[in-house]
C-alpha cells in the first residue's frame, strides 16, 4: 500500500482484446513518481496497444488504471492532457500545417484559456498569453532542445531527429508531471540516439518530471531508466533495475537473445 | 530553469507575412482601399464593391470550416440563407436596425449550423459533405415551403435601409467595414489556441486528443463560425439586395463559395479574400471583355453567355493545375516565399 501512493501511475490487471486476439492479458505496471520507468519488449508484444489503453484510444476488457487517484480509463482522451499527462508518438505526430513554434505551442492547449471571442479580437489576455506563451517555450525549451533555429520553419522537410525533438518539446509545453514517449529512439542512428538521451537527462535532471518509455533499443534505454518492466506476447515478463533485467533469464531468452 | 537568455521574440510568420509589420500594412491599405471605392467609383462599381465584400465576408467563413478545419461543407448558402431571412423577418416584424440585424443573422446561423452540425461531425470527408448537402435541401425545402413565414418562392421584400443618410454610399461603408472586422477577427482566431486546434483536428485528429482538443467539440464550433460568418453575410445580402427568396441560396450558391475557397487557397484568409474577389469578378470582366473584343454591333448575347462560362471554368481549372495552393500560393511566389508552411493538404 505504501509504494502505491508513491505511484504517480498504477495499471491494474488490464486486459485488451482485439477480436479473438489477446493484445494484453493481465498487465500491471507501477509508475514511481519522478522516475524512469521503461516498457520494453518485441515487436507486437503489446508495448504500444498499453501506451493507447493509458492514453484513452482503446478501452480496456478489464481492469484499471489510477493516475493520481483519479480512474483513467472512464475518462475521455483529450481530458489527459489537462491533468498532466502528455506523450509522443512512435511515427511523429506533428502538424506540418502550422510551424515549429505552433506545434510546440499546441503542447499546452489545455493550460491555456483563451475562447473565441478574445481570440477574435486579439487585444488584451488572448495577446498576452499568446506572448507569454512564446517567452516560455523559447526560454525553457528552444535552446534546452536545441531547437532556437527551426522556431519558424515548417515542420516539413525538417530532418527526423529534429522532428522528434520537437514532438519532445511539444509533449513538454504543458509543463506535464507523466511524460510518455512511444519509442523515443526508433529509426535514430548512433549520433542521433546519444544526442536524443543527452537531452533526455537533461530535462530528468532539470524538472521533476515522471518519464513512462517504451523502446526496443536497449543500449539508450539502460542508460536512462530507473525500472525496467518486460512485456512479450501481451504479458508481463520481469520487473526489476536495468542491471537485473540484463541477468534474468527469462528476458535473456524472450528478448535479449535474440538481437 | 530562467537562466537561459531569452531569445529575440519573433512572432510566427503566417500566410505570406515575413513580419507582422509587413502585415499591418496589408490590413491598412485593405482598409485605405475599401475606403476609397465610393470616391472613384460609379454607381456600378459600388455596387460591384458591395456585393463583393457580402461574398468576401461568406468565403472567408467557408474557408475557416473547410479549409482550416478540413470539413468539407457543400451547404454553405443554406446559411446565408438562415441569416437572410432571420435578418429580413427581424427587420419586417420589429423594425430593428441593420447593425442587430447582422448580429440576428449570425446567431440564427450559427445555432441552425450546429443542429445540423451535432450529427453530422461524427462522421467523415465525403460522408460529411453529403450531409451538409442535406443540410442544403432541407433548408431550401423550408424556405420555399413555409409560405405563411418565408414568403415561398415570392420571398421576402425589404425597404431600403439608409445609413445616416448617406444612401448607397453609406451602405457600402457598413458592408465594408463588416468585411474588414470579421476578415481581421478570422485573421486573429489563428494567431491563438483555437485557429490551432481547428488546423491540430484537421491534420491529425488522434494527436489533437493527446494534445487535450475536444475533437467534436472543435469541429462543431469551427462549423458554427463558418455558418455564422455566412448567416452576416446572409444580413447583409438581404439588406443589400432588399429581396431574399429562395433561389439565393442554392447548391450552385453554395459551390460558388466552395470554389472562391478552392481558387483562393484553402487555409489562408487572404486566400479565400482573393478567392472571393476573383469569383465576383471574374464573370464581370469577361462579360466586359467579350462584348468588347466583339465590338459594338455584336449583339449575340446567347453566344457569349455560355462563352463566358466556359472560360471561366477553364481559368478555375488552370489555376487548380498550375497552383493548387490557389490564389494566395501565386502571391507567395511573386513575394519570393520558398519555404511555406504547408496549408494546402486538408482533406
Amino acid at each position: 500500500m505504501i509504494q502505491q501512493l508513491e505511484n504517480l501511475l498504477q495499471v491494474s490487471d488490464i486486459n485488451v482484446s482485439f477480436g479473438g486476439l489477446k493484445a494484453l492479458s493481465n498487465v500491471n505496471l507501477s509508475v514511481p513518481s519522478n522516475r524512469v520507468t521503461a516498457v520494453i519488449g518485441p515487436n507486437g508484444a503489446g508495448k504500444t496497444t498499453l501506451f493507447n489503453v493509458i492514453s484513452g484510444f482503446y478501452s480496456a476488457d478489464s481492469g484499471s488504471i489510477q493516475y493520481e487517484k483519479m480512474d483513467l480509463l472512464t475518462m475521455p482522451a483529450h481530458s489527459r492532457s489537462k491533468i498532466g499527462i502528455s506523450r509522443t508518438f512512435q511515427n511523429i505526430a506533428l502538424f506540418p500545417g502550422m510551424s515549429v513554434l505552433e506545434n510546440i505551442k499546441l503542447g499546452a492547449h489545455a493550460q491555456l484559456k483563451t475562447n473565441v471571442f478574445s481570440a477574435a479580437i486579439y487585444l488584451g489576455s488572448a495577446a498576452r498569453e499568446e506572448r507569454a506563451i512564446s517567452e516560455r517555450i523559447y526560454d525553457r525549451l528552444l535552446n534546452l532542445l536545441e531547437l532556437e533555429d527551426y522556431a519558424d520553419r515548417s515542420i516539413s522537410g525538417l530532418p527526423y531527429g529534429i522532428q522528434k525533438r520537437i514532438e519532445l518539446a511539444r509533449a513538454l509545453a504543458g509543463e506535464p508531471k507523466l511524460l510518455m514517449l512511444d519509442e523515443p529512439f526508433a529509426g535514430m542512428n548512433t549520433a542521433e540516439k546519444a544526442n536524443m538521451a543527452n537531452h533526455m537527462r537533461q530535462i530528468i535532471e532539470r524538472t521533476n518530471i515522471t518519464v513512462l518509455l517504451i523502446d526496443h533499443d536497449m543500449e539508450s534505454i539502460m542508460s536512462i531508466a530507473d525500472s525496467i518492466s518486460v512485456l512479450n506476447f501481451g504479458s508481463l515478463i520481469a520487473s526489476g533495475t536495468p542491471s537485473e533485467i540484463q541477468k534474468n533469464p527469462a528476458v535473456i531468452d524472450a528478448y535479449l537473445g535474440e538481437e | 530553469m530562467n537562466q537561459h537568455t531569452s531569445f529575440l521574440r519573433k512572432k510566427p510568420k503566417l500566410d505570406i507575412f515575413a513580419n507582422p509589420n509587413a502585415e499591418l500594412v496589408f490590413w491598412c491599405i485593405f482598409a485605405v482601399g475599401l475606403m476609397m471605392v465610393p470616391v472613384f467609383g460609379s454607381a456600378y462599381f459600388l455596387y460591384m464593391a458591395c456585393l463583393v465584400c457580402i461574398n468576401l465576408v461568406a468565403t472567408v467563413g467557408l474557408n475557416i470550416t473547410v479549409g482550416y478545419a478540413g470539413l468539407l461543407s457543400i451547404g454553405h448558402s443554406a446559411f446565408l440563407g438562415v441569416g437572410a431571412y432571420a435578418s429580413a423577418l427581424a427587420f419586417l416584424h420589429m423594425g430593428t436596425p441593420l447593425a442587430l440585424n447582422i448580429v440576428i443573422g449570425a446567431v440564427s446561423a450559427f445555432s441552425v449550423g450546429l443542429v445540423f452540425g451535432l450529427p453530422a461531425l461524427r462522421i467523415k470527408g465525403v460522408h460529411l459533405a453529403i450531409a451538409t448537402l442535406a443540410a442544403q435541401y432541407s433548408l431550401y425545402f423550408i424556405f420555399q415551403q413555409w409560405t405563411s413565414v418565408t414568403g415561398g418562392d415570392r420571398g421576402l421584400s425589404l425597404p431600403k435601409t439608409d445609413i445616416l443618410g448617406m444612401g448607397d454610399t453609406g451602405f457600402y461603408y457598413v458592408v465594408a467595414f463588416v468585411a474588414l472586422i470579421t476578415s481581421i477577427a478570422a485573421r486573429n482566431l489563428f494567431r491563438t489556441r483555437i485557429g490551432r486546434s481547428f488546423i491540430a483536428v484537421r491534420e491529425k485528429d488522434y494527436a489533437a486528443q493527446v494534445l487535450g482538443i475536444n475533437v467534436v467539440g472543435v469541429k462543431l464550433m469551427a462549423f458554427g463560425i463558418g455558418a455564422a460568418y455566412a448567416g452576416i453575410a446572409g444580413a447583409l445580402l438581404a439588406a443589400f439586395l432588399r429581396i431574399v427568396n429562395p433561389d439565393q441560396f442554392t447548391l450552385t450558391s453554395s459551390v460558388f463559395f466552395l470554389a472562391a475557397v478552392v481558387v483562393g487557397g484553402r487555409g489562408s484568409i487572404l486566400g479565400a479574400m482573393l478567392g472571393a474577389v476573383f469569383m465576383t469578378l471574374m464573370p464581370e470582366i469577361l462579360r466586359e471583355g467579350i462584348s468588347f473584343a466583339m465590338g459594338p454591333e455584336a449583339d449575340m448575347a446567347s453566344v457569349l453567355s455560355p462563352l463566358r462560362e466556359i472560360i471561366f471554368g477553364a481559368l478555375i481549372v488552370g489555376f487548380l493545375i498550375f497552383e493548387p495552393r490557389g490564389l494566395v500560393g501565386i502571391v507567395r511566389r511573386i513575394m519570393g516565399h520558398r519555404e511555406v508552411v504547408d496549408a494546402g493538404t486538408g482533406h
